[in-house]
């Protein structure tokens, strides 16, 4: 009851009027920024911390929670319009929001990433608001070993998306991660991998001039090409009642999705260093996995764009957890909340809830008006995103190339990296006619930086013994999963090899 | 497509040949009292890629996969003149950012690629293709506070107008 109370006194506080219009200037702020290609929530909330200097520390937070809830539901808008992932927390999101859209069904997208957003954002919140301490304990006893067997485990679900071409998909996966690895070593600092002795390779390879340069150019050409040149523009229609009709389909096809990712998303999303993107990518993988019919995903299934959707809302709000209780930012854009938190004078601990309760508080009930105010105003905006799709395709494709290139500037501020953009735009165009799957290695940089130091503090600790992957009681259970989630794939795929040679062999 | 394959494979494992090669700038194996090597994670990844490429080159050779089933050229003359004139569109509007900067780079691409390839109007080709760049500007320098590049100095009468503007 005392919970109860505490959240009210807190709803009341995000509800006073100038934080209801801080909530509503950051949600609509965070969406646009969100559905620009190249800019994520930590742009939103970095560019505008210096403006929450004039509200009191209570309102400042209010305000970067909602540009950082804003931000989370504008990263499908461009996944499903344009099928350029904004964020990596949206990548998973394309692989069936973009057929749905190419379907002239992208007005089916966009509402079930809404509700999947927001079914997901009040789910955690109402975990987060219940068993805050409690999830905090269980979050910190996540050691090197724990951490790196989820890594593997999101990597296990990969080979499950890559479809049936697993050495594809496999090496799609090492790739992504080999790049991840380039620029320095993060134990010893000692340039590695600068490849071919030039020095822009120094500073790493992110994962937004992958991403950009993917699906930004890759996948504008590979479309191009495909099509002749004569793309059908979808002309979606967008009426109160087709609305009305989509919502009412969003919920019957994608609620399993909206179920998976809002409780899979909280609990990987409370993980230190986890975050949105293994949670969204995972996901979707187990939403595949149980589904009857697997192979309706990735060509326009409403359950495809509603479990990432609601991983990703659900994993933000989560993330929260560790940087309020333990003063361990779970991803970059709440690594800069928590620079506020400390700037504004606060100190982040478990101190935190006993000594700044009406802050504290104030803080998850604007989390529930938040959620609110950002599911009504994407709802608003639909039409608009909409309207995009409407252009024809000759005015779309050159708009989509400047906004790559220069929302990959934006991003990276350096020009080699737009260079490296569009060679892995072309690189990619070529692979993609070979069936290379691209996600992976899409998604394998992003979490490489996060896998390698923990296998790496992993078998420091047990020196050099890769047993402590199996005999530890939480990291034993997800290695074995993992394994098997990769094992079984490729052993399919050689009895399957060697009935086929069975077949072709002369009698 | 058969063709291409096997050359895209040959190609992969040649670099992650390299790959490997590149990683043993630093040890790769297990240093005692400082865990595994720096170059141990990318060597060992790309040893996997070398064995993937070896794989996908077996079911080349088994033509199990589609492109190793397929007759068909891996670009037809219009893909080829697709990849020339959008691929290269976009070569030359990137090398052009250092030139004429961001705005004026982004005004050309468009003009080029609404005018010429997708055959639109004088009117809307122009009008897009300066609306474009300068609703970017007041986005990205106004708004964001982001500064793209302004190119050589020949272009600096103009910047000097807009940023008197926003600033």
């Amino acid at each position: 009851m005392e919970i109860l109370s505490l959240l009210g006194d807190g709803m009341l506080l995000a509800l006073q009027p100038l934080n209801l219009m801080l909530i509503i200037v950051g949600v609509t702020i965070g969406l646009f920024i969100g559905a620009m290609p190249g800019l994520g929530s930590v742009n939103g909330v970095a560019i505008l911390l210096p403006i929450t200097f004039l509200v009191p520390p209570s309102g400042a937070i209010i305000f970067l929670a909602a540009i950082y809830y804003g931000a989370m539901y504008g990263g499908a808008i461009s996944s499903i319009t344009l099928g350029i992932p904004g964020a990596s927390t949206a990548v998973a999101t394309t692989f069936d929001g973009r057929p749905l859209a190419r379907q002239g069904r992208a007005s089916l997208a966009l509402v079930t990433a809404a509700i999947a957003s927001f079914i997901g954002g009040t789910v955690a919140n109402v975990f987060f608001t219940a068993f805050a301490p409690l999830l905090a304990s269980v979050a910190l006893s996540f050691g090197p070993p724990e951490i790196f067997a989820l890594m593997l485990l999101a990597f296990a679900t990969f080979v499950g998306l890559g479809g049936d071409d697993i050495p594809k998909t496999i090496f799609s996966i090492c790739f992504g991660l080999v790049l991840g690895a380039i620029g320095f070593d993060q134990i010893s600092g000692a340039p590695r991998l600068v490849l071919f002795d030039i020095n822009g390779f120094l500073q790493g390879i992110g994962f937004l001039v992958l991403a950009i340069g993917v699906y930004g150019i890759g996948e504008m050409l590979w479309t191009i090409e495909q099509s002749r040149g004569d793309v059908e523009s979808t002309t979606p229609k967008m009426t109160m009642k087709g609305m009305a009709a989509d919502t009412a389909e969003s919920m019957r096809r994608g609620w399993k999705g909206t179920a998976i990712g809002s409780i899979l998303g909280f609990f990987v999303g409370i993980l230190p260093a986890a975050g949105a993107t293994p949670a969204s990518l995972m996901s979707y993988g187990v939403a595949k996995m149980v589904s009857r019919n697997p192979k309706d995903y990735g060509r326009g299934n409403p359950d495809g764009v509603a479990a990432p959707e609601a991983a990703n809302n659900s994993a933000s709000t989560g993330s929260m957890l560790p940087m309020l209780t333990l003063g361990i930012p779970g991803s970059p854009t709440t690594a800069i909340l928590l620079g506020g938190m400390v700037i504004w004078g606060l100190v982040p601990g478990p101190m935190l809830f006993v000594n700044e309760t009406e802050f504290v508080w104030g803080l998850i009930g604007s989390f529930y008006i938040s959620n609110i105010a950002a599911v009504l105003i994407n709802l608003a905006f639909i039409p608009v995103f909409i309207w995009m799709l409407r252009m024809p395709f000759t005015i779309l494709a050159p708009m989509i190339f400047v906004l790559s290139i220069a929302g990959g500037f934006a991003a990276t501020r350096d020009m080699f990296d737009i260079w490296l953009i569009v060679i892995f735009g072309l690189g990619a165009f070529v692979l993609r006619r070979f069936d290379y799957p691209l996600a992976p290695a899409v998604l394998a940089i992003v979490l490489g930086p996060i896998a390698e130091p923990t296998l790496r503090q992993s078998l420091l600790l047990s020196s050099g013994d890769p047993s402590i992957f199996f005999t530890r009681p939480v990291a034993g259970p997800i290695t074995v999963v993992a394994l098997i989630l990769i094992l079984l794939p490729l052993l399919k795929l050689l009895r399957r090899g060697k009935a086929a040679e069975g077949a072709g062999r002369p009698s | 497509m058969r063709k291409g394959e096997i050359v895209t494979a040959g190609v992969l494992a040649l670099f992650s040949i390299y790959l490997m090669w590149k990683s043993t700038e630093l040890p790769i194996g297990y240093v005692s009292g400082r865990g595994p090597g720096g170059g141990a994670w990318p060597f060992w990844l790309s040893a996997i890629m070398l064995a993937c490429c070896g794989m996908i080159a077996w079911n080349w050779w088994r033509r199990t996969s589609p492109p190793s089933q397929s007759d068909e050229p891996f670009l037809d003359a219009y893909g080829w003149r697709m990849v020339i004139f959008v691929g290269g569109g976009v070569i030359v509007f990137v090398a052009l950012i250092e030139v004429i900067s961001m705005y004026g780079a982004i005004a050309v691409f468009l003009f080029y690629y609404l005018r010429f390839l997708g055959r639109h109007g004088w009117g809307l080709s122009l009008g897009l293709s300066l609306a474009t760049p300068i609703l970017f500007f007041f986005f990205f320098e106004g708004a964001m506070q982001i500064t793209m590049p302004t190119g050589l100095s020949f272009t600096d009468p103009v910047f000097d107008i807009l940023y008197e503007i926003i600033y």
